[in-house]
């Protein structure tokens, strides 16, 4: 069963990978995406990210699509944390990690989770910037256009 | 009975996360739901001005604008999704 988890605190990625592996016994790869906050827009210094969440919803949010890439690649054991709160550059926001038995099905469920996640989850981004002022981040066609090709 | 959550931009823009309203009769989906709040009162209508930019969910379930409401609802607005 897939593990998902949306929190303040940070994750890490080696420990993560290692739970994976224990518990995906047999597979024989797994992909890993970690989103992590830049440091400018455009060419505007960043020195923040607040990550909004909507809780309940975005939990669950994050278990339906996580099944249903462990539906999809079956058998697929995938483990999800999202981060919400004050972020700074560098920091880590996502981590997905699918595991499978070939590298084909482990790195298409990534893709497929990352993709999903940014359109069909309940998170809001905020940058702050160096002069004080701050923006709520827009959706992106491209986003949508990536998620859709899952279908 | 009704619980409306406001998430991003539109929690600024109606200036609190939360609030609880009495519909009238005539208002039974999503989209007369938005219509009726934009017409409340300046504070909602001008957070309501672009519907098409504003995304919804019924009880924790992402709703289009024909979703049918029922008494005691947890009814939440927001912009598209950014997160990932």
């Amino acid at each position: 069963m897939a593990y998902v988890a949306v929190q303040e605190a940070d994750f890490e990625p080696g420990a993560e990978i290692a739970r994976l592996t224990e518990q995906a016994g047999g597979a024989g790869g797994i992909g890993c995406f970690i989103g992590v906050v830049r440091g400018e827009v455009g060419n505007r210094a960043i020195t923040a990210m607040t990550l909004e969440h909507y809780p309940g919803m975005t939990e669950r949010a994050v278990r339906v699509i996580a099944e249903e890439a462990e539906r999809r690649w079956d058998p697929c054991w995938v483990r999800v944390v999202h981060r919400v709160g004050r972020l700074t550059p560098g920091e880590h926001i996502v981590l997905v990690l699918a595991a499978a038995p070939h590298r084909e099905p482990a790195l298409a469920a990534t893709g497929f989770l990352i993709d999903w996640l940014k359109t069909k989850a309940p998170f809001w981004k905020k940058e702050h910037f160096a002069d004080g002022s701050t923006a709520w981040v827009e959706a992106r066609a491209e986003d949508a256009k990536a998620a859709a090709r899952w279908g | 009975m009704l619980r409306l959550l406001y998430f991003a931009w539109l929690r600024e823009r109606v200036g609190h996360s939360e609030e609880e309203v009495v519909l009238p009769s005539s208002v039974r989906t999503v989209g007369e739901l938005m219509r009726w709040l934009a017409a409340r009162d300046t504070v909602h209508g001008a957070a309501f001005a672009k519907p098409g930019l504003i995304r919804a969910a019924v009880n924790q379930e992402f709703a289009g604008p024909e979703t049918e409401l029922s008494d005691g609802d947890e009814v939440a607005f927001f912009p598209p999704v950014t997160g990932g």
